[in-house]
């Protein structure tokens, strides 16, 4: 065994220990472990090449590679424990970011190290030109993943204006650099150059931006998820290019991985994925076509206090206005003084809720909310009908019945939390003003609705102190039957 | 059912025909259910005299919109039992039978439906899946069944209930057990403890006790393995619970004063919980109620049908038709259950009936289909699975339903193509490409199975641990660094340094989100 084999050994093993990493997160029971099998392959990964590329340069090197890993280290783990988690989103979106730039850099690097150099040596003659369109390709797929991840980062933590960018032709805009990369690539191929090197870099990077610039803040779990899976293209890129089996693995781990999850999001929001991919979808939304007024009927807290008391079941629909107003505490003390009443409190969570795939699963279990009892949509949807109040706090366009009932409507077929069937609906908003798909909602106006106006936290905050003192447990006598044996 | 073109037909007619099993009491049809059908777009018969046993009147029909007359001869014929032979006689080809058959229990009657050219929806096959309990005529009657129970038990019972404290002396509260907490098992409870008893309560399943404790029962728990229940019925058990459990009924029996007994398990003889010694231990006046008794009885002992009093003064109730005891109410929630079972089949509101076999619900309840027999029906989990894709022929069009995007052609196809792409480009790259796209390609397909079941919740703890793996992308810098010039070096500590900063904080960051996870009750 020599170090080379031993290196080579080790990335088999840290590979398949991504594998089992990814596998145990995809599951409550085995997520912790899957969380140290990724630690432990990453461990590996990296002590052996280290030891491997240690062997062929100086100390100096190696010393900056120990100086880079502790700032690194010392930053990561500095943020990962101070980051709200109302900021997971902004936060995933910085660290795409970085394995994009890492990408671009790396590229750079190879073509300085080979086609700045001529290919004496290092390369096969006949493996050369393949070398050549690896690099641009890496430089390309980094830099796109680079700014695209910035712009969604300034767009989540509202630095820059989430709406929409709406370039005349953007369509022709992402497909006219898709084109131009090609024949940069089969130019660069025959006869690489610094100036080629810039203009790719370049036109990746004014792509990335615009692409995530076209999509508005609404969309995001899509487009965050969208660029996870570019950073998994991005790093096998890399791996094609340095001829590197582990970060090929990885890559594609990541990237098919990622692909697949913002897939199940295109698919609970009813869209193609294939916009999605090409990046400004869902923008052609026309401020709501038909002026479905009417009259909304508005409840303070402690009316809604009352009616919660007398409730047998209660759903919660959160969505991003939870986070925003941070009324997952509250709520999760809500929930906590209804179940001590014996109420069946549940979540239903609509799978684009939030800023990000799971946000609202993140924030609930910040609050200690029980996960068995925080629901996906499928799973709840059909019980709204026997369900006495739903509170839908901070949602809107997931609870909107115009996407199932009117076919004219910009979201008509998106599925949604059909919260309207339930006997009672609290619409927690601050005004009436239209969600993020500049959709009426119908359901403002429904006969069993009932707007709260306000800051979500203050309402919640104000119905707990009208349901009174915590009490002892009351016992409760119901109807039979009502929640019998399922 | 396929074919039938709603604009060129008039609406069927619905039949609601008088039972004829001694001793039944129910109707197929109320008179405000009836109104219900109508505004399915149905015509409603009604065969005289159909709900007198219940209290309708045929003029209260007429009323709501029926006509009075042959109701067998309807296309859509409501009963509560299943037909008697010459009552099947009466039926005509292409008819839809709607009634309780037991299809499990009566292959011969589903043979001798099938004969007649006819289809039969049973009302007991309705799958225990939570969109079809508003039609599960088993939970509605379980649930008047139970609470009857109670009030036969305390009619026989020769003391109150609910304990009190008067000038003429002090009365303890009733004790009652419920044994088995399904639907029936929940109603007795709560019937019970609202008359003021003290109720305790037994069943194989635990997960029960919440349900048993919120209708103001006592959850007995029986020290042995436990079972989980995929389909919502109880299952047999197993000898150790059996023996442990044994001795619970034992004990309790020498001590309470009622015995409600509930337990079924579907498909098999009702399991034996009291034995003779059991109820010899019982105090004189004691009332014990087997709810099993048409299904062999839960209590060693019981006539089903009969009350019987025992040789030290317990009086045995094995009642049969406990339902049938309160006919207007169980009439109107079997109604109601019709109705909603007609509405699913019903998606146009025209008054005609589509049957849709890719839909589990209507899949599950038709046990004959235009004289074939269909029972059982392929399985079905109670955690709301996605509908299973059936194979497209001989079903009905399904209205509504999402079309496949591509064809089986279409999707041979496009896969044939994608792996002709991938031959030809293994194929003709150097070797060394070859073997990168080979490890490349299987690694996609490997990363698209294994999250392939991921749990909602944890999307974001998995995002954030690909983005730490994905800063794997650091090796690339780590082999760079140091060589060639200056440049290079500077470009790699960078890279370096940002991308621990991605795997570092992203292990991290997952770590404090998965430990905020947690299950059951919060602290």
């Amino acid at each position: 065994m020599t170090s080379m084999t031993a290196s080579r050994a080790a990335d088999l093993v840290a590979a398949l220990l991504f594998v089992l990493s990814l596998a145990g997160l995809s599951q409550h029971r085995t997520s912790r472990a899957g969380v140290v099998y990724g630690v432990v392959g990453m461990a590996l990964a990296l002590v052996a090449t280290v030891v491997v590329s240690a062997q062929s340069v100086s100390a100096g090197p190696v010393a900056l590679i120990l100086l880079a890993t502790v700032i690194g280290a010392a930053a990561g783990l500095w943020r990962a424990r101070r980051v709200e988690m109302t900021q997971m989103p902004e936060l995933i979106a910085v660290l795409h970011s970085f394995v994009g730039l890492a990408a671009v850099l790396v590229g750079w690097n190879s073509y300085l190290e080979v086609e700045a150099h001529g290919s004496h040596g290092r390369i096969a003659d006949e493996l050369i030109g393949i070398h050549h369109a690896e690099v641009y390709i890496g430089v390309f797929i980094g830099a796109v993943t680079f700014t695209g991840s910035v712009v969604a980062y300034l767009k989540l933590s509202a630095r820059i204006k989430s709406r929409p960018l709406m370039l005349p032709g953007k369509n022709a805009l992402n497909l006219g650099a898709l084109g131009l990369f090609v024949v940069l690539t089969v130019w660069f191929t025959v006869s690489p150059g610094l100036p080629l090197m810039v203009a790719v870099t370049l036109l990746a990077l004014a792509l990335g931006w615009h692409l995530v610039a076209s999509i508005g803040g609404g969309d995001m779990p899509v487009v965050v998820s969208m660029l996870n899976s570019y950073s998994g293209w991005a790093a096998a890129a890399a791996g094609f290019l340095l001829d590197n089996n582990l970060l090929i693995v990885t890559g594609a781990l990541v990237g098919s991985s990622g692909a697949y999850l913002s897939y199940i999001m295109c698919q609970a929001m009813n869209r193609s994925f294939l916009s999605v991919i090409a990046g400004g979808f869902g923008i052609e939304a026309p401020p709501g076509g038909v002026d479905e007024q009417g009259e909304h009927h508005e409840i303070q807290p402690h009316e809604a206090a009352e009616l919660l008391a007398r409730a047998r079941s209660v759903v919660i629909t959160p969505g991003y206005g939870m986070a925003v107003a941070q009324a997952q505490h509250p709520v999760a003390e809500l929930t906590r003084r209804l179940r001590e009443r014996g109420v069946d409190v549940r979540f239903g969570v609509h799978p684009v809720a939030g800023r990000l795939p799971g946000h609202m699963n993140v924030l609930l279990a910040e609050a200690k909310v029980p996960y068995d009892i925080v629901l996906e949509m499928d799973e709840i949807n059909d019980d709204f009908a026997d369900t006495s109040v739903v509170l839908v706090i901070g949602a809107n366009d997931t609870v909107n019945p115009s996407a199932t009932e009117d076919p004219a409507s910009p979201i008509a077929g998106m599925p949604v939390l059909r919260v309207w069937e339930a006997e009672q609906v609290v619409v927690f908003k601050r005004s009436m003003a239209s969600g993020y798909a500049g959709v009426q909602n119908p359901l403002f106006f429904r006969e069993n609705s009932s707007m709260l106006f306000g800051d979500a936290k203050q309402s919640v905050e104000g119905i707990l102190r009208a349901l009174g003192p915590e009490t002892g447990r009351e016992p409760a006598s119901r109807a039979p039957g009502v929640t019998a044996a399922r | 059912m396929t074919g039938h073109q709603s604009v060129h037909h008039p609406p069927q007619r619905v039949g609601v025909v008088a039972e004829s099993l001694p001793g039944e009491t129910r109707v197929a049809a109320t008179p405000p259910t009836v109104r219900l059908l109508l505004g399915l777009g149905y015509e409603v018969v009604v065969e005289p005299g159909a709900g007198a046993a219940s209290g309708f009147g045929d003029e209260a029909y007429a009323e709501a919109g029926a006509s009075l007359g042959e109701a067998w001869a309807a296309d859509v014929v409501l009963k509560v039992n299943a037909p008697a032979d010459e009552e099947i006689a009466k039926l005509r080809a292409g008819t839809t039978l709607v009634a309780l058959v037991a299809p499990a229990q009566r292959p011969e009657l589903l043979e001798a439906l099938a004969a007649r050219e006819v289809t039969v929806l049973a009302l007991d096959a309705v799958p225990r899946i939570s969109r079809a309990q508003s039609m599960d005529v088993l939970s509605s009657m379980a649930n008047i069944a139970g609470y009857r129970a109670v009030i036969e038990a305390a009619h026989v019972f020769g003391r109150f209930f609910t304990g009190q404290v008067t000038a003429a002396g002090k009365v303890p509260p009733a004790k009652v057990l419920v044994a088995g907490a399904g639907v029936a098992g929940l109603a007795a409870i709560g019937a019970a403890s609202s008359l003021g008893a003290i109720v305790r309560a037994t069943d194989p399943r635990p997960e029960v006790a919440d349900q048993v404790k919120s209708l103001g029962g006592e959850y007995l728990p029986v020290a042995a393995a436990q079972q989980d229940s995929t389909d919502g019925y109880a299952k047999a058990t197993t000898a150790d619970y059996d023996r442990a459990a044994a001795e619970l009924y034992r004990a309790q029996a020498a001590e309470v004063d009622v015995v409600i007994t509930t337990a079924l398990v579907p498909g098999r003889p009702a399991p034996r919980l009291l034995t003779a010694e059991d109820v010899a231990a019982m105090r004189p006046g004691s009332v014990v109620v087997d709810m099993a008794a048409a299904q062999g009885g839960n209590v060693e002992g019981t006539v089903p049908g009969r009350s019987v009093v025992t040789g030290n003064g317990v009086t045995l109730i094995g009642y049969t038709d406990l339902a049938s005891r309160l006919p207007a109410q169980a009439s109107q929630l079997f109604g109601t259950n019709l109705v909603n079972l007609l509405r699913l089949l019903t998606p146009g509101k025209d008054g005609r009936i589509v049957i849709d076999f890719d839909d589990v619900v209507q899949r599950a309840v038709t046990v004959v289909r235009a004289g074939t027999v269909t029972w059982p029906p392929p399985p079905v989990s109670v955690s709301a699975a996605p509908p299973a894709t059936a194979p497209a022929a001989a079903t009905a069009a399904p209205v509504g339903a999402k079309p496949s995007r591509l064809t089986p052609a279409g999707r041979f196809g496009l896969i044939g193509l994608g792996m002709l792409a991938a031959f030809l480009l293994v194929a003709f790259a150097p070797a060394q490409l070859a073997e990168n796209f080979t490890v490349f390609a299987l690694a996609v397909v490997i990363g698209y199975y294994v999250i392939g079941k991921v749990h909602h919740s944890l999307h974001t703890p998995l995002m954030s641990v690909t983005n730490a793996i994905s800063g794997i992308v650091v090796i690339g810098a780590l082999v760079q660094i140091g060589h060639e010039s200056a440049l290079v070096t500077v470009l790699s500590f960078v890279a370096i340094l940002l991308t621990s900063v991605n795997i570092f904080g992203g292990f991290a960051v997952t770590r404090r989100m998965l430990s905020m996870f947690s299950r059951g009750e919060p602290r």
